[in-house]
């Protein structure tokens, strides 16, 4: 697999886009796709919600388990991904692309975000 | 996170070269699923899935009391099993909880009234199966033999399944009936045939040498290209036997429950010959579910989409009055399920006002008969 260059991610393995206009778009890997399984129900913040770096703000349950869902940089939510909640198969069939989770204008990020080739060492780590 | 220490397979450099995601079940490393779980387990439903259940645990029992003996050791009504049948059976401890749930095969007379029997034990439990057997053996001529790493074991489970395998055996398949086992050639590879599974569908499990199962495995495979038979992870089999309403050790069966307490009284046979291990707990057991009604295992059906899950508390009007066993969202129904155990005013189905605990959220569940899937004959 391979995690796209012009994203950055977290160890909690969501993904972050480069801010457009301050609104980043936000998801989980391919690689934290795979290890869940068939997600089958996605639980999203909701648009205006304010939500915090390396808090919890949401859940991503599979056949076998449920796990919480990081916020990787705090801000306020501007828009959920309605067509992953209604068919959240889309976080395994693209996780960056069509299964995209929620967009937030971001006030401030972690020092600790990792570019696509340290992702890539710390998954392979 | 080391993996040396799990046991492998006969078929583990397969399944790795199949890219199947590996799990540790019971010390073995095992296939948890080689694509979507979901695909696998409607695989197995309308078409074929071919499964690797070689971490189950074999145990040979012989000699000419070996019927008398199991009878002794077991809750189940073994001396009345005939050869080439199979049956679905308990041992418990003295004090009546159940150590496994079994199938036993009765498998031919090695002559002179001395029959030959396969004990089929969880993997888990199969070292408190053998050892527990062991023990009870003592005064009876019969010999418990370990044979964990003398089979591995394939499934090959669906309704395209008896095709499939009919087209690599000249084993009478239409004449082997469900929970039935014959001694045959698959493939050109000796094997016990049976006719058993744990999905709810038609289905063969086929007990080998580890030495044939690659064989064995890809012969299976080729000849099932045709049909849609796919490979298929214990997580897919999870999801079947609960949609099929099939206890699993651990979850619905366990050494603190009774098959009385567990709703699985009808395998204990009290009217067998002779003494058995836990027979008087057993009987007291029975009687105090006669008296007072134990939880009730049933099914749950969600009106939402959270998923239950093993241990979660079963609510109604705000109080407790149960437990989920297991729960998995079902890819037939469309909606998570569960099994739970549940307090016999809430046991009938469609009670209303039956919700689960989904961490601090009651969400609202109808209670349901089992199985939640039955397949059409």
């Amino acid at each position: 697999m391979s995690n796209p260059q012009q994203l950055r991610y977290s160890k909690e393995h969501e993904w972050l886009s480069a801010a457009e206009d301050g609104v980043s778009v936000i998801g989980i890997t391919e690689h934290a796709a795979n290890a869940l399984g068939d997600v089958v129900f996605v639980q999203l913040p909701e648009a205006g919600d304010t939500v915090t770096a390396g808090e919890t703000c949401g859940e991503l349950e599979s056949t076998k388990s449920v796990s919480d869902l990081y916020c990787p940089v705090t801000g306020e939510v501007t828009e959920v991904n309605e067509d992953v909640v209604s068919d959240p198969s889309l976080v395994n069939s693209a996780p960056f692309e069509g299964g995209w989770l929620f967009k937030v204008r971001v006030t401030d990020e972690p020092a600790d975000l990792l570019s696509a080739a340290e992702y890539d060492a710390f998954i392979q780590g | 996170m080391s993996s040396t220490e799990l046991r492998r397979t006969a078929l583990d450099a397969l399944h790795r070269s199949l890219g199947a995601t590996m799990t540790d079940f019971a010390g073995w490393d095992m296939p948890l699923r080689y694509g979507s779980e979901r695909d696998e387990h409607n695989a197995v439903r309308t078409r074929a899935g071919l499964f690797d259940l070689s971490h189950m645990g074999e145990i040979t029992v012989t000699g000419p009391q070996a019927s008398r003996f199991l009878d002794h050791a077991l809750v189940g009504n073994i001396g009345t099993v005939k050869t080439g049948r199979a049956r679905y059976t308990m041992i418990c401890g003295e004090d009546g909880g159940i150590l496994d749930d079994l199938i036993v095969y009765r498998l031919d007379d090695t002559g002179a009234g001395s029959p030959r029997y396969l004990v089929v034990a969880n993997a888990s439990n199969a070292q408190v199966v053998l050892d527990a057997l062991v023990e009870r053996s003592a005064g009876f001529d019969a010999e418990v033999r370990d044979d964990r790493d003398a089979y591995a074991l394939l499934a090959v489970q669906g309704p395209e399944s008896s095709g499939i395998l009919q087209s690599l055996t000249d084993a009478d398949l239409e004449g082997l009936k469900y929970y039935a086992g014959q001694p045959g050639t698959v493939a050109g590879v000796p094997a016990l045939i049976a006719r058993t599974g744990y999905t709810g569908e038609d289905g063969f499990e086929l007990f080998v040498k580890p030495e044939h199962a690659v064989e064995l495995w890809q012969a299976l495979t080729k000849a099932g290209e045709g049909a849609g038979l796919v490979p298929c992870g214990l997580s897919c089999r999870d999801t079947l036997r609960l949609e099929a309403g099939m206890p699993l050790y651990g979850n619905e069966l366990s050494a603190s429950l009774t098959p009385f307490d567990a709703g699985f009284g009808r395998v204990v046979k009290f009217e067998k010959e002779g003494d058995f291990v836990g027979r008087a707990a057993l009987a007291e057991a029975a009687a105090r579910a006669e008296r007072t009604p134990p939880r009730t295992l049933v099914g749950l059906v969600a009106e939402g989409r959270r998923v239950p899950r093993a241990g979660y508390a079963v609510v109604a009007g705000g109080e407790v009055i149960g437990e989920v066993t297991s729960g998995a969202p079902s890819p037939t129904l469309g909606r998570p399920i569960a099994m739970a155990y549940v307090d016999g005013a809430y046991a009938v189905p469609g009670t209303a006002g039956v919700a689960v605990d989904i961490r601090g959220s009651h969400e609202p569940y109808e209670v349901v008969a089992l199985p939640f899937y039955k397949r059409q004959k």
